[in-house]
């Protein structure tokens, strides 16, 4: 298959390189494809290399000892996952899988050193990615340190609600449990909750938010 | 668009917990894995209970929620 140059300069790694640059990385670029459910990265495998989305969702979470779930990040297409440990030399830091068919580009890991090295932008824009993680990360210790679940709940709806403009990731409860570190009980309770208090309503397989204000409260979003 | 609870056949071992917790009765196992089967008088899946995802201990049936936000109209 034909990597694609235009797929190659919406990932923000390669931001605001030339034709010329994109050309040059091209080389190193390789796709891959997965089905929904396919296990893309073992968590404490060696990371050799880094994945961009192209087309569909991957979750990158860790599993506790006892098979809890927590998902520490949604990656949807022109994000990247496995990036830490491909940096650092160390194994996959967690796991990743595919939540819907997707398409993936890779690169190998001493491939992406020789890219750095060659483009002062991607190394500018690696820097800019890895500080959003940060920030990220710091906004799930905050979320499980102190948001209740039911802000936690209001606040995954808030942030994967659609407008039928863009794709988002539809989820399912478990989905949800797993990304705000809780039970998939007490996200159906929190969702009963926040649909009795009238910010939500529940419409088969819709989740219609309706009244966003109130629920962007709950959120503690301010 | 998604409209029936998604089961993954790879994960699935036929157990038929499903066919059990399903309040509209249209999961069936067929050849050793859980189908839906849409009844003459609907369209399958009606309730979207999840009670068939909750129940499955391979993790093998997916129901998903799409979040939309409710667009306000303007009466005057």
């Amino acid at each position: 298959m034909v990597i694609q140059l235009d797929s190659i300069k919406s990932i923000p790694y390669f931001a605001g390189l030339d034709q010329a640059e994109l050309e040059s990385i091209k080389k190193h670029i390789f796709e891959k494809k997965a089905v929904r459910g396919e296990i893309l990265v073992f968590e404490g495998d060696p990371a050799e290399t880094l994945f961009f989305v192209v087309n569909g969702m991957v979750k990158v979470f860790k599993t506790s000892a006892d098979g809890k779930e927590q998902i520490l990040q949604i990656i949807r297409p022109g994000d990247s996952f496995n990036d830490v440990p491909v940096f650092t030399g160390d194994v996959s830091l967690a796991s990743a899988e595919a939540m819907s068919d997707v398409l993936l580009y890779t690169v190998k890991k001493n491939d992406l050193a020789g890219i750095i090295r060659e483009n002062l932008r991607v190394s500018l824009n690696v820097v800019r990615i890895l500080s959003e993680r940060v920030q990220q990360l710091v906004s799930l210790v905050e979320d499980l340190s102190f948001r209740h679940v039911t802000g936690r709940v209001a606040k995954v709806l808030l942030e994967y609600a659609g407008n039928g403009a863009d794709e988002k990731p539809r989820l399912t409860q478990q989905e949800m449990a797993a990304m705000i570190g809780t039970a998939r009980e007490m996200v159906g309770r929190s969702l009963k909750t926040l649909e009795e208090e009238g910010t939500i309503r529940m419409e088969r397989n819709r989740v219609i938010i309706t009244d966003q204000e109130t629920l962007r409260e709950v959120a503690g979003i301010t | 668009m998604t409209d029936m609870p998604q089961i993954d056949i790879n994960k699935c071992d036929g157990c038929g917990l499903c066919i059990g917790v399903c309040g509209c009765r249209v999961i069936s196992v067929v050849n050793d894995k859980a189908t839906i089967i849409p009844k003459d008088h609907c369209n399958g899946c009606r309730r979207w209970c999840t009670l068939c995802e909750d129940i499955c201990p391979n993790k093998a049936i997916y129901c998903a929620f799409e979040v939309v936000i409710e667009q306000k109209t303007d009466s005057k």
